[in-house]
């Protein structure tokens, strides 16, 4: 019995959230006297999973794209179904939770509308479990809940899901750590550079200020823009609770570059 | 200018809704010019990421940038996706590293352009990455003559045999091992 303990790998004891919240507050400071970062810093360290996975040269300044890369793919109305968009009616029944609409339109830098572009999400269940195989958080999956959506923005860009709010759930970063409840988006305007993935979250979420990865953002405002609006004109009376969130994609677009900068 | 929309990472457990099935069969089926293009992505210690996103755009082979839609058709019946029609040439692919860490794409070599553009995201990657996978090491090239040979060589796909190319993307390491990721701005 001893033996095998010995030659049992050491595991580090896990780190405190009061570990984390000091780096974290570190590093706001630290940036707070600096302009204000549009993105998060890929060599944020509390957010423990990026330690090996950023790069540490410069990234190299591509001043003019080529025609390329300020297009993109395009997706039609045979890359998506009907139902997609509606996250609560893929199954037999209807999920558990708390059924919400997300809404909002994908623009430009320039304010101009994405047109025809697509949306895609996905997320967590009302217990904040993933309907994927390597989420081990004991929390119930649900038959009718499976969290994959996707549409196609309109002629003004705008998009709309139906589906249930998410949980938030633990995860290992750090000893007790849990991520605030969101939606993971991807979406693509009409360049490839342009293309973006993120998360939205809901208004005055606790967790807000423990998570490193919400907090990776360290400018105030520039984190304020992934948290949705509750709209209560897009509420449906006896059915769901609207939330709002308009989404500026970044990047240049081949008719930025006409334009001239 | 409006604010931008900032990133966050795929995370862990985007492989239920993002990849689709023959989502790095961009060439149509039986196609005879058809390439492949695999490699594995590597971290900062040098082992092989499982829980990356690589998409893929380019050119067609005609040199067109405007693509067509079609990637991911789905079912409207059932919801499945039944891929590509085989006629169209869509220019996009998207695969997820295997328990590996490697991806392959089977595409068509794109036409007046010497590269095709790659879009990495992974679990820890905060903002997805730029890149060029050139399948042939242009001597007018604009990007590529700007940079140091080490750097250059990192752009530039292996031909491994006929229609068969190497490129591994490396996240982080030296100067001569990390890949050279891109900044449009």
């Amino acid at each position: 019995m001893t033996a095998s303990i010995e030659r049992a790998p050491a595991v580090p004891a896990p780190e405190a959230q009061a570990d984390i919240d000091r780096e974290m507050a570190e590093l706001k400071r630290a940036a707070a006297g600096k302009p204000a970062l549009l993105h998060p810093a890929r060599d944020y360290a509390p957010y423990r999973s990026s330690a090996l996975r950023y790069p540490k040269n410069p990234l190299v300044v591509v001043r003019d794209p080529e025609a390329v890369e300020l297009s993109g793919p395009v997706f039609g109305v045979t890359d998506t179904t009907e139902l997609d968009s509606d996250l609560t009616r893929q199954h037999q029944g209807e999920p558990l939770g708390e059924r919400i609409t997300v809404a909002g339109r994908v623009l430009d830098r320039q304010g101009r509308p994405v047109r025809g572009q697509l949306v895609e999400i996905w997320q967590a269940n009302a217990s904040g479990r993933y309907a994927h195989l390597r989420d081990q958080h004991p929390a119930p999956l649900d038959p009718n809940f499976t969290g994959v959506g996707r549409c196609l923005t309109d002629d003004e860009g705008r998009y709309q899901f139906t589906t249930i709010k998410p949980g938030a759930y633990p995860w290992r970063n750090h000893l007790n750590a849990w991520r605030p409840a969101h939606i993971h988006f991807s979406l693509f305007g009409t360049a490839f550079t342009q293309r973006l993935v993120t998360q939205m979250y809901f208004p005055n979420d606790p967790l807000f200020a423990f998570d490193p990865i919400y907090q990776s953002i360290t400018d105030d405002k520039a984190r304020e823009r992934l948290i949705a609006t509750y709209n209560h004109d897009l509420s449906s009376p006896e059915w769901s609770l609207g939330y709002r969130w308009d989404i500026v994609l970044d990047g240049p677009s081949a008719t930025w570059m006409e334009e001239g900068r | 200018m409006t604010a931008p929309t900032p990133s966050q990472t795929v995370g862990p457990f985007y492989g239920y809704a993002l990849p689709f099935v023959g989502g790095g069969d961009v060439a149509p089926a039986g196609h005879a010019g058809a390439i492949t293009v695999h490699g594995y992505v590597y971290d900062g210690a040098g082992q092989p990421i499982p829980d990356a996103l690589l998409e893929f755009w380019q050119t067609g082979p005609d040199g067109s940038t405007t693509g067509a839609p079609g990637s991911l058709r789905r079912d409207a019946t059932t919801g499945a996706v039944i891929g590509r029609n085989g006629v169209d040439f869509t220019g996009f692919g998207r695969v997820p590293t295997d328990a590996d860490g490697h991806y392959v794409l089977r595409t068509l070599p794109p036409g007046d352009s010497p590269y095709i553009s790659v879009c990495v995201f992974a679990r820890g990657l905060l903002h997805h990455l730029f890149t060029r996978a050139y399948l042939t090491d242009s001597a007018e090239d604009q990007l590529l003559a700007s940079l140091a040979p080490e750097r250059r060589a990192t752009l530039v796909a292996a031909c491994e045999r006929d229609r068969v190319y190497r490129f591994d993307i490396r996240l982080q390491g030296d100067s001569d091992e990390e890949t050279v990721f891109l900044d449009f701005g």
